[in-house]
């Protein structure tokens, strides 16, 4: 169910950027939107952060594989259950840039009646694939929004582009392009192909999958297939960056669609799962040293209670008691 | 326990990431790519006849296409005319066609170029025109 209308959703904003920019509305698609999308990006982003950040963490979350900081002949796990802001930091490194967590991605299975659990690496590699896919593609775009491009961009072009490989006399082929198409397909084939996956996923997770996957198809054509007038986009994306909005002569509904996508993935990105992107940094079984035991760690919604003591108690109902015959401790 | 101080220096941190773009751009104009067709061989040409091998639009988009294709063709199909949409024919080739009549490369093609960021890499090997190299030489 769920995939069908997600579908159908990023299907619909296709045929809208189409329409739209047949008519003539480009300013809307080339310059309200994207302005509009990055606006809802920034303070959304932040809205969502600070909200997370007002959430009280009474004391640290030492849910973490690996042995803490004990008795001396116990090793102690220094990446996994980190006692040190140093320990943390490597942890919170290696979750970032390598998907730790992902890694230790588990499978059951029921094969001749009998069920099986094993380690599942593919999803973290699906992952990995596209997410650094994802960042080279998302570093080189910045080319266009630059007036002199830093080398940070033109490296990632030149590697990425490193082949030399034209495909049907089309210009050098990225191998992100190939790289984020198969690592994206696997993801959503993932979700349709395995009956346990497809029964847990919803519509705001195959959302995102077909819209990047818009995104990307929109991409490809545009460089590989149906070419469209670069130097005029980039008088159009500079006229954004420079508050000087600017829609040039001469491109086509394909480029309009493809910054329409984008915009909405900027739009979505504060209010669905892809903030995990934020998310991540404030993970508390991640970002929080195990020391317990170590430091004292005030509950922040702590306030002072109200208590009694036995003495005082006994002291109000002395003389019910004695009645009843409960022994008391002061005659 | 919040640790507000450490969230707002990432918020502070991530604002400026996603802001880069806008700010790098500060104290510098916006600019605009200006490829000069005003080279002696052009000029040559009757005023109704500068025109490129195929039309303007048409160039401005799909010409590494056509570069490829013409090296393709001349390279591995042993084919070296063109014949443009209105029936003219062309050599195929980089230095002895383009080149000719774009004889200011640094006014031309680089213009575009620096202007996207794409840095061909057939200087590598084929010859750029004159003007460079009498700049480079020092001459
Ligand atoms: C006969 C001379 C001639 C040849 C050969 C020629 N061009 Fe052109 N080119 C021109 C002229 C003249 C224009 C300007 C056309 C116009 O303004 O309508 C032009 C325009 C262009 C443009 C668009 C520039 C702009 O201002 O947007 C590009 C790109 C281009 N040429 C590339 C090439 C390439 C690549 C080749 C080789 C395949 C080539 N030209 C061969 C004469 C030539
Ligand atoms: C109107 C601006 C313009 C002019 C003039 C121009 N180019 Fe280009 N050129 C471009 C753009 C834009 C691209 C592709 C950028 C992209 O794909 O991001 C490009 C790409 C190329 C590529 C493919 C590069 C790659 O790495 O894929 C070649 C080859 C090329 N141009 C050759 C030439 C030659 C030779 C000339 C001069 C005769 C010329 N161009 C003039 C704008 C121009
Ligand atoms: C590794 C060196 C090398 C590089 C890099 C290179 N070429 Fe060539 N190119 C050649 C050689 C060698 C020939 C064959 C010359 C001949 O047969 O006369 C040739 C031929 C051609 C021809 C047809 C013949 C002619 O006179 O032009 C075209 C067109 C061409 N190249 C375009 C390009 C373009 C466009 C690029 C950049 C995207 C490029 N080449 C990069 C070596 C290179």
């Amino acid at each position: 169910m769920g995939i069908g209308l997600a579908l159908i959703s990023v299907l619909g904003l296709i045929l809208f950027a189409y329409v739209g920019t047949t008519i003539g509305l480009n300013a809307l698609f080339g310059v309200v939107f994207p302005y509009a999308a990055f606006i809802i990006f920034v303070i959304g982003f932040i809205y969502r952060v600070v909200k997370w950040g007002k959430s009280p963490v009474p004391f640290r979350i030492p849910t973490t594989a690996g042995q803490h900081y004990s008795s001396l002949w116990f090793k102690q796990n220094k990446i996994d259950n980190p006692s040190t802001a140093w320990g943390v930091a490597l942890r919170m490194f290696f979750e970032i840039f390598t998907f730790r967590s992902l890694f230790r991605n588990t499978k059951a299975e029921i094969l001749q009646g009998r069920l099986y659990v094993g380690s599942s690496k593919w999803l973290w590699l699906g992952a990995l694939a596209f997410h650094y896919s994802f960042l080279i593609i998302f570093i080189r775009h910045l080319r266009f929004f630059t007036p002199e491009t830093p080398w940070v961009i033109s490296i990632a072009e030149s590697l990425d582009s490193f082949l030399q490989v034209h495909i049907l006399g089309s210009p050098l082929l990225y191998i992100t392009n190939i790289s984020i198409a198969v690592a994206l397909l696997y993801l959503l084939g993932r979700r349709i192909l395995d009956p346990k996956i497809k029964y847990i996923s919803l519509p705001s997770d195959y959302f995102p999958l077909f819209l990047i996957l818009g995104i990307i198809s929109t991409g490809v054509l545009m460089r590989y297939f149906f070419k469209v007038d670069v130097t005029a986009i980039k008088e159009l994306t500079l006229g954004l960056v420079y508050f000087k909005p600017v829609v040039p002569e001469g491109v086509g509904s394909l480029f309009y669609i493809h910054l329409f996508l984008v915009s909405i993935l900027f739009a979505y990105f504060p209010f669905s799962k892809l903030m995990h992107m934020g998310g991540v940094f404030l993970s508390p079984t991640r970002n929080l040293a195990n020391n317990n035991r170590m430091e004292r760690h005030i509950n922040p919604w702590d306030y002072p209670v109200k208590h009694r003591h036995y003495e005082e108690y006994e002291d109000e109902f002395r003389e019910k008691m004695k009645k009843a015959g409960i022994p008391v401790e002061k005659e | 326990m919040y640790d507000g101080g450490k969230i707002i220096f990432g918020l502070i941190i991530f604002i400026a990431l996603v802001t880069l773009p806008f700010t790098l751009g500060i104290g510098k104009e916006y600019i605009k790519a200006n490829p000069k067709i005003d080279t002696p061989e052009i000029m040559k040409l009757p005023e109704a006849e500068r025109k490129c091998v195929e039309s303007k639009d048409f160039m401005r988009k799909e010409h590494m296409k056509m570069l490829i294709e013409w090296r393709d063709a001349v390279v591995r199909d042993g084919k070296t005319l063109y014949v443009n949409s209105q029936g003219k024919t062309f050599n195929m080739s980089l230095q002895n066609t383009c080149m000719q009549c774009h004889s200011n490369k640094s006014k031309f093609c680089d213009e575009c170029h620096n202007y996207v960021k794409v840095k061909p890499y057939c200087w590598d090997c084929h010859l750029e025109p004159k003007e460079n190299i009498k700049k480079e030489a020092g001459l």
